[in-house]
């Protein structure tokens, strides 16, 4: 049973995850994670035929900090911007005490010249574990609905 | 548009100076887009469909592209592979509307006309009528109408399918070096599937073909490798195209460290890491797997398919023109069946280098694009192709040469009606 104030420590989090990508505060996104943290982008196609190559996978707050400093200082890309929409979590028991979170999401892609899109949709497969009065991301995979990636993904999603 | 014109009709004029120089008009233009889809894909060559694996079993299919047209890919009931364009003989809907699947037969939705999985057609609804009335004429012979077949063939694992009825054997037809490569990545040991995704680039499919054969812009753009302090891939490389037809090419790397450590411990396989200012260096983790010292390659067959193996990622990447300024680039991730649990690690770690989000890739899904963006206008203007040289010679000590994609614009030229 999870109870109230778990499910709202739980949401504050999610948020805050979300809203760090979004004000490009990139740095702080490793810090979501547990050390040992895995993060991957893949696609619902992926994950029904049980493949485990997607589109990112970080093993580790290492890659993931890896992945930011890339994105600032290696990769060339147009600027760009995302905004999270985030539904609300269902969230059920795990294994382990951790909590299973299920999020959909969508991200609205802004380009420099101001033009939007629908980036991405999917879901936040969350594996979180509440204690000590923070939450850290022990899994995430951001499982896309579609396959088709428009242009590239440098930005985590 | 005359469909048959020579290329003075529908194609630009090309500039003095052959295949060093390349009208940006062809990136940009309607016309040549619909003659590239009767010339060149319709034309003599063998366009990749899909895997050998995802039509493995009498019933599997597959969807494909050739150009833009809508093909399907089935093993009949005898195991024999089949190919046939994916258009209902009655009124052209797509009859199968399923990327992949399993199927006794196919079955058009429209007008529920059914089809055998060699595409001859089996059954129409309705034929006789209604209570004596309506249906089709006494003469209708179902023998005579039948979904367009296209000839398949299998290698190394790759199903490829043509229009042309007098193509040799795909093997023939990439050459000697292009086989033996072919055969040393995908032919040796049965493959497996380790993931797939597509990305959408904004340009017309050519300059995607072009990009892949640029091993010039390779450690200028992608900046990954250097600012990491990864070892760089440009030690002892090369580019070999093709004997007689270099619009084919393989583009190599040999960690030269790897040669010699090799030679120290006599050792068939060994772990290396890179020196490297990674915070998550497991990402780089390899295995040799080749005793020839390669580490790093990209094999472009013509006109849509590339194939790389960089350090243990083995991926087939195909680029389908979506429209003349639109291209979908399907990324097929491959391991192969005997792969032990690290070594499928390794290939997974490593898929994060390429695809979409690929950490020395990424950046090609965007270049193209600016490209097309940047020849808008551009009138009668042309890019300029002579690292290297103008000529076609394979150049087997340097990569810091653009002959590759001067060979890709001479098997172009050809077929296009220029040379």
């Amino acid at each position: 049973m999870i109870d109230a104030e778990t499910r709202q420590r739980v949401e504050d989090f999610l948020l805050d995850c979300a809203w760090a990508i979004d004000e490009d505060d990139l740095e702080a996104w490793p810090g979501f994670f547990a050390e040992d943290g895995r993060y991957r982008i893949t696609t619902r196609d992926n994950e029904a035929r049980g493949l485990p190559v997607g589109i990112m996978l970080c093993e580790g707050r290492g890659m993931m900090e890896d992945r930011i400093l890339a994105l600032r200082t290696a990769n060339i890309y147009e600027p760009h911007r995302y905004r999270h929409v985030l539904g609300r979590p269902r969230l059920r028991e795990a294994e382990g005490g951790l909590i299973r979170s299920d999020s959909s999401f969508i991200v609205i892609r802004t380009m420099q010249d101001g033009r939007m899109d629908l980036f991405a949709a999917g879901n936040y497969c969350d594996l979180l574990r509440v204690g000590n009065g923070r939450v850290t991301i022990q899994e995430r995979a951001a499982v896309l609905e579609s396959r088709r990636v428009d242009v590239l993904i440098v930005i985590p999603i | 548009m005359n469909p048959t014109a020579g290329p003075g009709a529908v194609m630009p004029a090309w500039p003095e100076g052959g295949v060093s120089r390349v009208p940006y008009r062809l990136f940009s233009d309607a016309q040549v887009y619909a003659l590239e889809q009767e010339r060149l894909f319709r034309g003599p060559v063998w366009n990749y469909l899909c895997l050998e694996l995802e039509v493995a079993e009498p019933g599997d299919f597959r969807t494909a592209f050739i150009g833009e047209t809508p093909i399907v890919v089935a093993r009949d009931g005898n195991g024999e592979l089949r190919g046939m364009v994916n258009r209902c003989a009655h009124k052209g809907a797509l009859v199968c509307l399923a990327e992949r699947g399993n199927r006794r037969h196919f079955s058009c939705i429209y007008h529920s006309w059914t089809y055998h999985l060699d595409g001859r057609l089996r059954g129409v609804a309705f034929r006789g009528g209604l209570k004596g009335k309506g249906g089709m004429p006494e003469d209708f012979d179902p023998a005579r109408h039948r979904m367009q077949p296209i000839r398949v063939e299998i290698f190394c694992g790759l199903v490829f399918g043509t229009f042309e009825p007098d193509m040799a054997p795909v093997e023939e037809w990439v050459g000697p070096t292009m086989g033996h490569f072919l055969k040393r990545n995908l032919g040796s040991r049965p493959l497996t599937l380790l993931g797939a995704h597509s990305q959408i680039i904004h340009n017309n499919w050519k300059l995607y073909a072009e990009n892949v054969r640029d091993s010039y812009h390779a450690t200028l753009l992608h900046t990954f490798y250097t600012t990491f302090k990864v070892n760089r891939l440009d030690m002892d490389g090369g580019i070999l195209l093709s004997e007689g037809a270099p619009w084919h090419h393989i583009s190599y790397a040999k960690r030269a460290t790897l040669e010699e450590a090799a030679e120290y411990t006599q050792a068939q396989v060994h772990s290396a890491s890179y020196d490297s200012r990674l915070n998550g260096p497991e990402l780089l983790k390899t295995e040799d797997e080749f005793d020839d010292g390669i580490t790093h390659s990209v094999q472009s067959i013509f006109p849509t398919l590339a194939v790389h193996f960089t350090l243990n990622s083995l991926c087939v990447r195909n680029f389908v023109p979506r429209g003349l300024e639109e291209t979908e680039l399907v990324w097929t991730y491959l391991g192969y069946e005997d792969d032990s649990e690290e070594m499928t690690r390794m290939r997974v770690l490593q898929a994060n280098l390429t695809g979409a989000a690929g950490l020395v890739s990424l950046e090609d899904g965007c270049i193209n694009e600016f490209v097309q963006r940047g020849t808008r206008g551009s009138g009668d203007a042309a890019a300029v192709l002579e690292m290297g040289g103008r000529g076609l010679e394979s150049s087997e000590s340097s990569r810091a040469t653009e002959v590759s994609i001067r060979g890709f614009w001479s098997g172009y030229r050809g077929l296009m009606g220029y040379a």
